[in-house]
């Protein structure tokens, strides 16, 4: 399979989930200061990091047909759940994710928290970006160990990762705020449809069945489960919703 | 609710999510498929209509609700 497929699908899964995590960080730097703030971040990264090398080489040694099996169900399941999600929100029937208000939320509750005397350690702001980030984190970490381990480049995922956290970082600095207008939706929905369609593949190829164009059947599983979930999303439409306000 | 029991349901809302009728329904269709290329059948077209079935039936299921 092309390392396109997994620089891609490993970035915007990444991309998407640091836009989530940028927020936090945000408002919780903003509001309570940069030290603690960073040192969550720091920290945080650092575990994710860990687990990225620890679990990576391990998982690389089990056979491939038990990892295809493993990691294919567990891609199918858990890019389900990404695509149902954005599926419900294409289809208006679900509340998008609105970066702005949740940024807002985020610095009223830092506001109101105590803040420790002089330069000691701010625990609320750590405890706050440690915990947005490992969060957010876990979901990129789970993604760069199944698709990196399903081909043996669990270091090419890394770097797909840590390259969409650069973007998005850097993003965030010059634009000074939550990134509001990055169409996180679009965005998810295409991680859904990749997640899904490279764990039916590999689950597929996992127990023995066998792909008529071998891997050249991919990008064809790709289009179907698109185009299908987009036909979705125009029946699931509710009628009033298309109605001018 | 212990430790352990925490770290079990994070891990299966992480994975499985709140939907479980597409969870069970997808694993059954990996299920079958595995049977079915077991007893010498090369099922490949099974899981990409039957996991888009699923997805579909759920989120009709959802847009009802949200109707009601």
């Amino acid at each position: 399979m092309s390392p396109a497929y997994l620089l891609l699908a490993t970035f915007l899964a990444c991309a998407v989930e640091a836009v989530e995590a940028l927020t936090i960080v945000l408002a919780a730097g903003a509001t309570r200061g940069w030290r603690s703030t960073l040192y969550g971040v720091g920290v945080a990264g650092f575990v994710l990091a860990a687990l990225t090398a620890i679990l990576g080489p391990a998982l690389t040694s089990i056979p491939i047909e038990s990892l295809q099996v493993t990691i294919g169900t567990l891609l199918v399941l858990f890019g389900l759940q990404w695509l149902y999600k954005a599926v419900l929100r294409a289809a208006r029937l679900k509340d998008r994710k609105d970066e702005a208000a949740a940024y807002r939320r985020q610095v009223e509750q830092a506001e109101q928290a105590a803040k420790p005397a002089g330069r000691e350690m701010d625990w609320y702001a750590f405890t706050l970006s440690f915990k947005g980030v490992l969060l957010e984190g876990l979901e990129v970490v789970f993604i760069v160990l199944t698709f990196g381990a399903a081909q043996h480049r669990v270091g090419l995922a890394a770097l797909a990762a840590a390259a969409a956290v650069v973007v998005v970082a850097v993003a965030g600095f010059v634009v000074q705020g939550p990134l509001a207008r990055v169409p996180e939706n679009a965005l998810k929905f295409a991680v859904g449809v990749m997640l899904t369609s490279f764990g039916i593949f590999w689950v597929g190829e996992g127990v023995g069945a066998h792909w008529p164009e071998g891997d050249g059947s991919l990008p064809a599983i790709v289009a179907f489960i698109l185009l299908g979930s987009l036909g979705i999303v125009a029946l699931a439409r509710p009628k009033r919703a298309e109605q001018p306000a | 609710m212990s430790y352990l029991e925490r770290f079990a349901r994070f891990w299966w809302s992480f994975i499985v999510g709140d939907n479980l009728p597409l969870a069970a329904g997808a694993a059954a269709a990996i299920g079958v498929t595995a049977i079915l290329v077991d007893q010498g059948l090369n099922a490949w077209w099974l899981l990409p209509p039957t996991i888009l079935a699923l997805l579909g039936a759920s989120v009709i299921r959802a847009s009802r609700h949200t109707e009601r």
